[in-house]
């Protein structure tokens, strides 16, 4: 059913009304409580509160690629129309975190490490990252037939994906001074609570937000690709006055 | 004769019968790694220093820059869109042509290299770990750059943009085979890295051709 470009319309039309303002709400409850009123680090003060920022951008930018080399497979393997559309929403916003996280990390690196930019595992890694986004909007741009377009960006995107683990792995390799991951997933994390739950309610605010341009992105791709079908035309021209 | 028999003499008479596309990256490889001295230091220490990383940006520059017109001439005269609707699979003949390919223009850098790594300075023990690794790394390289030329046939602006796309896939063959010669130089264990970049041509030797294929047929459009 979501295949099917006009029931994706509709269907996205009647969540955005309200997956806008909670996306909202949520990012603006995690960043006033994180930034406000979380408790300040015994050892970083203040500084480590960019945290709040740099934490939901890289995770966003990671899953955000992942998001792509899925819609990839199937747009390559089963040709599916929306996977297509998708691959084109993805990218951008991904991208944009890709940056955010680099100029975050580099902001919090000078007061903790003393220095903006250093050849560490994860910066490295979050650069190589943000070069694969600008590859598969390059590609997709330069492509003038768009359905041509989507499949070669995605199975750019699969290789990707095997590319990133690769270069997780061999940058770790070179290295690393980056501090160990403080949020696990299964286990005891070490971060204090009072810093825990901020941090995720504003890295599920900002997930929303990218669900939120997702989808936004896919209406107007979706309306340009089927700009010369009924249900769009009829959407776009406005009954004159008299008629109906 | 076999398909793949067959597809591999074909693609070896054709790059033997235009040797520019064959020296022309030899001469890349040289060039610029003769510059490095010119634009850094001549300085014996500094050499050694920056040598396998040199060796290897180079041999990687080379390589991608090889393969802009790897498809392209076949796309021209059509013999592409034979090969892909042809009844032998199309990963019979892609895999045919990148073997051809690196034969006539990865393996000439891999047997020069050990002058070039001489001039750089690095120490004669090394020499044959600066081949071993381009020997495991380049194939990889044609394989990983054929799959954004595959993407690219059709775009005349090939170049800076197969350049985009195929770079940051390079990044993990380039760390390895530059970090084996680095380990060599100081002494350490080799055998390890030169396991990893087996590795990683086994994998991109493996799921490379199929994904060069698919690739070809997405830019010719079916």
């Amino acid at each position: 059913m979501l295949g099917s470009p006009r029931y994706f319309y509709t269907f996205s039309s009647s969540v955005l009304p309200w997956l806008t303002p909670i996306a909202l709400v949520t990012l603006l409850a995690g960043l006033v409580w994180g930034l406000g009123f979380a408790p300040s680090d015994y050892q970083q003060g203040n500084s480590y509160r960019i945290i709040f920022i740099h934490v939901p951008a890289s995770s966003g930018a990671l899953m955000g690629y992942m998001a792509l080399g899925v819609a990839g497979l199937v747009a390559v393997v089963w040709r599916m129309k929306m996977a297509e559309v998708m691959l084109k929403a993805i990218a951008p916003f991904g991208a944009a975190l890709a940056a955010i996280s680099l100029v975050t990390g580099a902001l919090w690196g000078k007061p903790t490490w003393g220095t903006y930019w250093q050849w560490d595992a994860r910066m490295t890694s979050m650069l190589i990252l943000l070069f694969m986004y600008v590859g598969v909007i390059a590609l997709q741009n330069v492509i003038r037939d768009p359905r041509q377009a989507a499949r070669a960006a995605g199975l750019l995107a699969m290789v990707g994906v095997i590319n990133v683990i690769i270069v997780k792995y061999s940058v770790e390799w070179v290295q690393t001074l980056h501090q160990g991951s403080t949020l696990k997933l299964f286990g005891e994390s070490t971060i204090n609570p009072a810093m825990k739950y901020p941090l995720l309610i504003s890295m599920l605010g900002l997930w929303l937000l990218y669900a939120v341009n997702v989808l936004m992105r896919a209406r107007t791709e979706v309306m340009w690709r089927e700009r010369r079908s009924k249900w769009v035309a009829k959407l776009v021209t406005r009954p004159e006055k008299g008629e109906q | 004769m076999s398909a793949f028999g067959a597809a591999l003499k074909r693609e070896l008479l054709v790059l033997w019968r235009s040797p520019a596309e064959m020296i022309n990256p030899l001469f890349f490889f040289v060039m610029v790694i003769s510059l490095f001295p010119l634009a850094i230091s001549p300085k014996p220490e500094v050499l050694a220093v920056i040598a396998p990383g040199v060796l290897w940006v180079a041999a990687l520059l080379a390589v991608m820059l090889s393969l802009d017109g790897l498809f392209r001439r076949d796309q021209e005269s059509g013999v592409l869109e034979l090969l892909l609707t042809a009844p032998v699979m199309a990963v019979v003949p892609v895999t045919a042509k990148l073997l051809a390919h690196w034969l006539l223009t990865g393996l000439p850098l891999v047997l020069v290299s050990p002058v070039l790594a001489h001039m750089l300075q690095l120490p004669n023990a090394v020499l044959g770990t600066v081949m071993l690794s381009l020997l495991l790394g380049t194939p990889a390289l044609t394989i990983i750059g054929a799959i954004g030329a595959a993407l690219t046939v059709g775009l005349n602006r090939g170049g800076i943009l197969l350049a985009v796309l195929v770079l940051p896939l390079y990044i993990p063959v380039l760390i390895f085979g530059a970090g084996v010669i680095r380990a060599a130089a100081e002494g350490g264990a080799v055998n390890g890295i030169l396991a990893i970049l087996g590795a990683l041509l086994a994998l991109t030797a493996s799921l490379g051709p199929l994904a060069v294929s698919a690739g070809l047929k997405i830019s010719s459009g079916n």
